[in-house]
C-alpha cells in the first residue's frame, strides 16, 4: 500500500470536526439534562441530578408526553408497515414500463420536494371543508406517507436497478410460478434493503413535524408536543425529554442496523436461503 | 400480453398511486381552489377572485421575504456543498476499507434518523447569551461582552440549516463517488496529474449528478421550511414558509393558499431547471 498523503490527515481532521459539529450539540443537552434542580438551560452545571428526568413523569410539568409518545410509536409502526408494503409493490411495478409510469414517477419526486407545509395545509383544508375530523391515525397517517414513501421507493428503485435478473429466470426455468418467484427468490434477496426501508419509515414518521402539524387533530404526536413545549417550558426538563427521545431513536436505529448486520452474517455463513421455503 | 403487462404494473402501483392521489394531488388541487376564495376574520367562503394574488404580488413584504428565502437557500447550499463534498471525498477516496467506509458513512447519516426539533433545541446551550460559545470567546479574551447575534439571528438560522441538511449532500455525493471507476483515478495520476488536477478535472465532473441531487434536496428543504426559521430566529426573521404558517394561525386560509401556490411554482421551477442536468432514475 502506498503511504498516506498529508491530505489524508487534513481531511481526517476535517471529518472529525464535522462529527463534532453533528453530534456536539446533542451530547451537550445530554449532559445538561442532568442539571441540578436549581440549574438553568446553559452551563454551568449546578450540581448533578436526575431531577428533570423525574419531572417527565409529572403531568403538570410537561403535559401529556407519554400519551403523545404512545401515539407517535403506534403511528410510526403503522407508517413503517405501510411504507414497506407499498414501496415493494411500487418497486416491483416500476421494473417494467407501464402506461403512466413516468407520471407516477414525477408524482413521487413531487411528493419528496413539495414544501411540507403545503401537505399540512391542503390535507387540513380537505378534511375541514368536507366536514371530516382530522386525526393522527387518518389524515396524519396519510400526510406522513407522502414523506416516507418517496424514500422507500427511491431505495427500492436503487435495489432493483442492481438486481440480477438471472435468479428469477432460473426460478422460472425450474417451473416456479410468478408468485413463487417473488415469494421464495426475490423477497429473500432484497430482505436487508427492506429493513432499511422500514428504518426510514419508522424514524421519519416518529420525528415528522411539518406534515403532521395541521393534520394530527386534537391529540398531539411527540414532535408536536415537544415543539409546544419550546414556547412555554424554560427549564432543563426539555433537555431531559430531548435526551430520552434521542436515546430511543438511537436504540431503534441500533436494532435495525444490527438486524441487517446479522442477516448479512448469516448469509455469508450459509449462503443464500432463497428457495428453502419450498422444501 | 401487453395489456397484461400494463395491468400487473397498474395493480402493483395502485396502492402507491392511491396514497399520492389522496394526500398529494388532491391537497394541491384544494390549495389552488382555495387560493381564489375569500375570507372574513373567522371563516372562509367559496369565491373566484384574484384578491389574494393581487395583494400578494403588490406587497413589498412578499418580495423582501422571497429575497430572504432565496438568501437562506443560497448560503446554506454553498456551505452544505463545500462540507458535504469534502466529507464524501474523504470517505470515498481516503478511507481504504469498505468496512470503515460503511461505519463512518453510517455515523454521518444516523442524525438524519433523529428528531430535527431536538437537534435545533440542542443549539441553545451553545449559542445563547451565556452559552458555551460566548463564555469560551470571553475567557480567551477575544471579546469583552457576549455576542448578541449568535442566537436568534440569520447566523443561527443558517447554522441550523447547515447542521440539519448537510447529510442530504453527503449521501448522494458519496453514492456517486463510490461508483467512479478507480482506474480512472490511476490513469489520471499515471498521466502526470497532481492530486488537485485529478480532483478538479476527473472527480468533480463525474460527481456532478450526485451534487445535483444533493442540491435539489437542500434547496427544496430550505425553501419550504418554516419551523427552523421560526425557532432559530426567535420569530424575528421571515421566509415564505413562515408567511404561510402565520396566515394559517390567523385562519386566513385563502391567503395562505395563494402564497403556497406561488411557493410551489417557484420550487418546481427550480427543480425542473436542475432536472435538466441529471437523470435521477439513472443515478439510483
Amino acid at each position: 500500500m502506498e503511504p498516506r498523503r498529508p491530505a489524508f490527515y487534513i481531511l481526517s481532521a476535517f471529518f472529525g470536526l464535522f462529527l463534532v459539529f453533528l453530534y456536539g450539540p446533542t451530547f451537550t443537552i445530554a449532559i445538561l439534562s442532568f442539571q441540578g434542580p436549581q440549574g438553568g438551560l446553559t452551563f454551568p452545571m449546578r450540581g448533578v441530578s436526575m431531577h428533570w428526568f423525574y419531572d417527565l413523569f409529572e403531568q403538570q410539568a410537561v403535559g401529556d408526553i407519554w400519551g403523545s409518545f404512545r401515539r407517535s410509536f403506534v403511528l410510526g409502526l403503522m407508517v413503517m408497515v405501510t411504507t414497506v408494503v407499498v414501496s415493494v409493490l411500487g418497486g416491483l411495478a416500476f421494473r417494467k414500463r407501464f402506461a403512466g409510469s413516468s407520471v407516477v414517477f414525477y408524482l413521487i419526486i413531487t411528493s419528496l420536494v413539495i414544501p411540507s407545509i403545503l401537505i399540512s395545509l391542503g390535507v387540513g383544508l380537505i378534511f375541514s371543508q368536507s366536514g371530516l375530523r382530522v386525526h393522527w391515525a387518518t389524515s396524519g397517517f396519510g400526510s406522513q406517507l407522502t414523506w416516507t414513501l418517496p424514500f422507500g421507493l427511491l431505495i427500492m428503485f436503487a435495489v432493483f436497478n442492481r438486481f440480477d435478473k438471472s435468479y428469477e429466470e432460473a426460478a422460472r426455468d425450474l417451473g416456479a410460478s410468478p408468485w413463487q418467484t417473488i415469494r421464495y427468490v426475490v423477497l429473500p434477496i432484497i430482505a436487508p434493503s427492506l429493513i432499511g426501508v422500514a428504518l426510514f419509515g419508522f424514524t421519519l414518521s416518529y420525528d415528522e413535524f411539518a406534515r403532521t402539524l395541521l393534520t394530527a387533530g386534537s391529540y398531539n404526536t411527540l414532535p408536536l408536543e415537544i415543539f409546544g413545549m419550546t414556547t412555554n417550558v424554560t427549564t432543563p426538563v426539555i433537555f431531559a425529554l430531548g435526551t430520552m427521545t434521542t436515546v430511543f431513536s438511537f436504540l431503534v436505529i441500533g436494532v435495525f442496523l444490527l438486524t441487517v448486520w446479522l442477516l448479512g452474517k448469516r448469509r455469508a455463513k450459509q449462503g443464500s436461503d432463497a428457495g428453502k421455503g419450498l422444501m | 400480453m401487453t395489456l397484461n403487462r400494463h395491468l400487473t404494473g397498474w395493480l402493483m402501483a395502485l396502492p402507491l398511486t392511491a396514497v399520492l392521489a389522496v394526500f398529494l394531488v388532491l391537497p394541491i388541487i384544494m390549495i389552488v381552489v382555495v387560493s381564489f376564495w375569500g375570507a372574513t376574520e373567522w371563516s372562509i367562503y367559496p369565491a373566484f377572485q384574484f384578491d389574494n394574488y393581487q395583494f400578494l404580488l403588490t406587497s413589498d413584504v412578499t418580495y423582501r421575504v422571497y429575497f430572504n428565502t432565496l438568501k437562506y437557500a443560497a448560503i446554506t447550499w454553498a456551505f452544505s456543498l463545500l462540507i458535504g463534498f469534502t466529507v464524501a471525498y474523504f470517505l470515498a477516496f481516503h478511507v481504504r476499507t469498505l468496512t470503515w467506509q460503511i461505519a463512518l458513512f453510517l455515523l454521518c447519516t444516523i442524525p438524519f434518523w433523529t428528531s430535527n426539533i431536538i437537534r435545533m433545541i440542542s443549539w441553545i446551550p451553545f449559542l445563547g447569551r451565556n452559552g458555551l460559545a460566548n463564555s469560551a470567546l470571553m475567557s480567551w479574551g477575544v471579546i469583552d461582552e457576549p455576542l448578541e447575534w449568535l442566537l436568534f439571528s440569520d447566523f443561527s438560522v443558517i447554522l441550523a440549516f447547515v447542521h440539519l441538511y448537510t447529510l442530504f449532500m453527503v449521501v448522494p455525493i458519496f453514492n456517486t463517488m463510490m461508483r467512479i471507476d478507480k482506474s480512472l483515478i490511476e490513469a489520471a495520476s499515471d498521466a502526470g496529474a497532481s492530486a488537485w488536477q485529478t480532483l478538479w478535472h476527473v472527480i468533480v465532473p463525474l460527481t456532478k449528478p450526485g451534487i445535483m441531487i444533493g442540491t435539489i434536496f437542500v434547496v427544496t428543504l430550505v425553501m419550504g421550511d418554516f419551523i427552523t426559521v421560526r425557532f432559530m430566529s426567535g420569530s424575528q426573521k421571515a421566509n415564505v414558509g413562515r408567511l404561510i404558517s402565520n396566515d394559517i394561525a390567523l385562519l386566513q386560509y385563502p391567503s395562505a393558499s395563494a402564497t403556497a401556490v406561488i411557493l410551489l411554482i417557484t420550487v418546481l421551477m427550480v427543480i425542473g431547471l436542475m432536472l435538466r442536468f441529471v437523470d435521477i432514475r439513472k443515478e439510483l
